[in-house]
C-alpha cells in the first residue's frame, strides 16, 4: 500500500465476548485456548479476537468470511452498535470505545452511514424521506435536507420515486434507498453490512458495478462486509479474511489469489476457484429487450430501433427462447404481410447454461456476432452474454 | 382444629377508609372536574339535534370508512332514535368517550414505559392481569366512597376496568418494531427520544389503535354495568326494565348498546387501518 495515504480507522487489538464475564474469556484465550474450549469453559462466545487494521481515506476495504467469522460483530464494533470487550477503534483522533453516550451519537452522526443487509427502511416512511433520515437526526433544516436527499436519490438512480414507499419497490430499488440514505448523510465513512447479499445475482453484480463508479467518483472511505470472495474480489481495493473471528489475511484481491497466507485461504480460494468465478453468469449482464411470440414483425423492428440493436431474442409467454429475429428479416416479413415473426427466426445463434467457462464462450463468437443467450434448464432466457464482456472479465481476472 | 381467616377484606377495607378520609380533597378535585367534563360533553352533545350528530356521525363513517358504514350507522341511529332512547345513548356516549379519553392518556405513556424497561414490564404485566380479570363490579364498591354515587365513579370503575389493553397494546406494538429498524436509527445516532417519536411510536400506532379500539369496547359494556352505582344511560334502562320486569323495554335498550358499540368499533378499526 502506499505509505503516504491517510490511516482514516485504526483497528487495535479489538476482541469481542457474548457473555456475562469477558475477562475470563479473554484470559483462557490468552492461554492459547480457541473458541469451541472457551465456549465450553466459560459458557461465553469469543466472537472477535484481537484484530487489527487499518482503514485507509478513500479506500473500499472487504471484510470477507464465512458466517460465523464475526465479520457482523466487527462492523458493529466499528460503530459500536455492539461494545468491544478489549482494544481501540480510533476514527480520526477518537476513541470510539471510551466515548460518553452523547459523544458517540455525535461521532456516528458525523463518522457513519449504514447500508443493512436487510434493507431496514421505514415502511412508514417515503422514499425521499427515508432518504433524509441521517439529516433529520442531524437536525437539518428541512430544505437542505430535502435537496440532498433529491441529489443522493439522483445517484443511485432513484428520480421520480421519492413519494413512493418501500414496500412499492423490488429488492434492487429498496437497497439503492439504502444506499441514498447513506450517501445523503455526508458522513465520512460507509459501512456496508453484507449490503448486496439479499438481492438476486444480476442486480447484485449491478449494484456492484454502480458502487464501483459511485466510488471512482467519490472517494468515500467504505467499509463492505461480505461472504462471497467474488464479490470481495470485484470491488474490494483490500480485502481482511475473517476466520472464526481472527484475521487470516490482509491484503488486495491479487495478493489473496496469487499469495494466500495459509491452507485456509488456499482451500477457500480453490473452493470458490477462478474457473468457477469466470463462468457466462460473471459475465451476463440482463436482456435490454426481448419479443413476444405474439408480437407482429413492425413490434419487433420498433423495439430494435429503439435499443438500437440489429437483432431480438424471442421468448414465449414464460420467457423460454424460441429463436433470434435479425433486423432485414423482420423487413421481410413486412414486406411479405406476415403478421407474425415465428417463422422468420433463426436458430443460428449460441445459447449456453450459466455455468459454462467463460474462456468456451470466446471461442463461440462467430462473425456475426450475435449475443449469446444464457438460459437455464428450462430454456428460459436469463441474460445475454456480449463479446466486450467477456473480455472485460477475463482481463479483471488478470489472466 | 379452629384456622383463623386472614382478615383480608378488614385490611382492605380499612385501607380503601383511611385513603377516603386522607385523601378526600383530591378525590374530590377530582370528582369536581369530572362532573364538569361530563357534563360539558353532554351538553354539548344535547345541544346538537338528533339529525345533526346522526350526520355528523354518518359523515364520519363515510370519510374513515365506507359509505356502507355510513348508512348502517345512520339506520342504526335512527332505530335508536326512533325508540326514544336518544338521551340516554348520548350520556353513555359521554361516558364512553370521558371514560376512553382518561385510559388512554394514562395507558400509552405507562405502556411506553413498559415497552422500553424490562424491569417495569415485570411488575405492570401482573397488575393488569389483576386489574382484568377481577370481577367488573368490584371496581364499583371503592369508587362510591371515593366519589360518590353516581357518573364519576362510573367513569372511575371503566378507566380501570378499560385500561389493560391499550397499556399492553402499546407496549406489544412498541416491542413488534423490529429490531434492525431500532439498529438502524441507532447506527445514525438517533437520540433515545427520536427513536421513540420517528421510528417506535409511528410503527407501533396500528398496534396501538387496535389497543384503543379495545378500550373503547370495554369501556362500552362497563358503562352499563355501572348503571348499578347510578350511572345514567342506556344501562340505567336496562337496569329498570329488570327491576319492572319488562323485557321488552330490556332488549331495546340493549340492542341500543349493541348499535353504540358497533358504530364505535367499526369506525377506531377503520382509523387504525387507514394509519397503514
Amino acid at each position: 500500500m502506499d505509505e503516504t495515504r491517510n490511516v482514516k480507522i485504526q483497528v487495535r487489538g479489538v476482541s469481542k465476548v457474548f457473555g456475562k464475564n469477558p475477562k475470563s474469556a479473554l484470559k483462557l484465550r490468552d492461554q492459547g485456548l480457541k473458541r469451541p474450549e472457551i465456549l465450553e469453559k466459560t459458557g461465553q462466545t469469543l466472537g472477535l479476537s484481537d484484530i487489527s487494521f487499518d482503514v485507509y481515506e478513500g479506500e473500499l476495504l472487504v471484510i470477507m468470511g464465512l458466517s460465523g467469522s464475526g465479520k457482523s460483530t466487527l462492523i458493529r464494533c466499528l460503530n459500536r452498535l455492539i461494545d468491544t470487550s478489549e482494544g481501540d477503534i480510533v476514527i480520526d483522533d477518537e476513541h470510539i470505545p471510551t466515548l460518553s453516550e452523547k459523544a458517540l451519537l455525535e461521532c456516528r452522526r458525523r463518522h457513519f452511514s449504514m447500508v443493512f443487509q436487510n434493507f431496514a427502511l421505514f415502511p412508514h416512511k417515503t422514499v425521499l424521506q427515508n432518504a433524509q433520515f441521517g439529516l433529520e437526526i442531524r437536525g437539518i433544516a428541512p430544505a437542505e435536507r430535502d435537496q440532498k436527499a433529491r441529489e443522493s436519490l439522483t445517484q443511485v438512480g432513484l428520480d421520480g420515486w421519492e413519494d413512493a414507499y418501500p414496500n412499492q419497490l423490488s429488492g434492487g430499488m429498496q437497497q439503492r434507498v439504502g444506499l441514498a440514505r447513506a450517501l445523503a448523510n455526508d458522513a465520512s465513512v460507509l459501512l456496508m453490512d453484507e449490503a448486496f447479499s439479499a438481492l438476486d445475482p444480476l442486480i447484485r453484480k449491478d449494484m456492484q458495478q454502480e458502487l464501483l463508479q459511485l466510488q471512482s467518483r467519490m472517494q468515500k472511505t467504505t467499509v463492505f462486509i461480505t461472504h462471497d470472495l467474488d464479490e470481495a474480489l470485484n470491488i474490494g481495493d483490500r480485502i481482511v479474511l475473517l476466520k472464526d473471528g481472527e484475521v487470516v489475511q490482509i491484503g488486495t484481491p491479487e495478493d489473496i489469489l496469487t499469495k494466500p497466507a495459509d491452507d485456509y485461504v488456499r482451500r477457500f480460494i480453490e473452493g470458490v476457484d477462478r474457473s468457477r468465478i469466470l463462468t457466462a453468469e460473471s459475465a451476463m449482464r440482463p436482456v435490454r429487450t426481448t419479443a413476444r411470440e405474439s408480437d407482429g414483425p413492425r413490434t419487433a423492428l420498433h423495439r430494435m430501433r429503439e435499443n438500437s440493436v440489429d437483432s431480438i431474442y424471442v421468448t414465449d409467454r414464460d420467457r423460454k427462447l424460441l429463436g433470434l429475429l435479425e433486423a432485414e428479416e423482420a423487413s421481410r416479413a413486412i414486406e411479405a404481410g406476415a403478421d407474425t415473426i415465428t417463422d422468420y427466426l433463426t436458430q443460428d445463434f449460441r445459447k449456453v447454461t450459466t455455468d459454462e467457462p467463460l474462456h468456451n464462450l470466446f471461442a463461440m463468437f462467430n462473425d456475426k456476432s450475435f449475443p449469446i443467450a444464457v438460459i437455464d434448464e428450462q430454456q428460459r432466457l436469463l441474460g445475454v452474454v456480449v463479446k466486450g464482456a467477456v473480455l472485460d472479465e477475463l482481463a479483471r481476472a488478470g489472466e | 382444629m379452629d384456622i383463623p381467616s386472614i382478615p383480608l377484606g378488614y385490611w382492605i377495607e380499612s385501607s380503601l377508609t383511611w385513603l377516603t378520609s386522607e385523601y378526600s380533597l383530591i378525590t374530590r378535585a377530582i370528582s369536581r372536574v369530572t362532573q364538569t367534563g361530563i357534563g360539558g360533553l353532554n351538553d354539548g352533545l344535547m345541544w346538537l339535534p338528533p339529525w345533526a350528530l346522526l350526520a355528523i356521525i354518518a359523515l364520519l363513517c363515510w370519510k374513515a370508512a365506507s359509505p356502507r358504514l355510513a348508512i348502517g350507522a345512520a339506520a342504526g341511529m335512527a332505530l335508536i332514535w326512533n325508540l326514544g332512547l336518544w338521551d340516554p345513548m348520548i350520556e353513555t356516549l359521554t361516558l364512553v368517550v370521558i371514560a376512553t379519553l382518561v385510559a388512554v392518556v394514562m395507558a400509552i405513556p405507562v405502556g411506553i414505559a413498559a415497552a422500553l424497561s424490562q424491569r417495569l414490564y415485570r411488575v405492570i404485566m401482573p397488575i393488569l392481569d389483576f386489574m382484568q380479570t377481577m370481577p367488573a363490579f368490584v371496581y364499583l364498591i371503592p369508587a362510591i366512597p371515593f366519589f360518590g354515587i353516581g357518573s364519576v365513579s362510573a367513569i372511575f370503575a371503566t378507566v380501570i376496568f378499560s385500561m389493560p389493553p391499550a397499556i399492553r397494546f402499546t407496549t406489544l406494538g412498541i416491542r413488534q418494531v423490529p429490531v434492525e429498524l431500532i439498529e438502524a436509527a441507532d447506527a445514525y445516532g438517533a437520540t433515545r427520544s427520536q427513536k421513540l417519536f420517528k421510528v417506535q411510536l409511528p410503527l407501533s400506532l396500528p398496534t396501538v389503535m387496535a389497543g384503543i379500539n379495545q378500550t373503547i369496547m370495554l369501556a362500552l359494556s362497563m358503562v352499563v354495568i355501572a348503571a348499578m352505582i347510578g350511572a345514567d344511560g342506556l344501562g340505567s334502562e336496562v337496569w329498570r326494565a329488570i327491576q319492572r320486569l319488562r323485557p321488552g323495554d330490556g332488549f331495546e335498550a340493549g340492542i341500543a348498546v349493541v348499535i353504540l358499540a358497533m358504530v364505535l368499533d367499526r369506525l377506531t378499526q377503520s382509523f387504525s387501518k387507514a394509519r397503514r
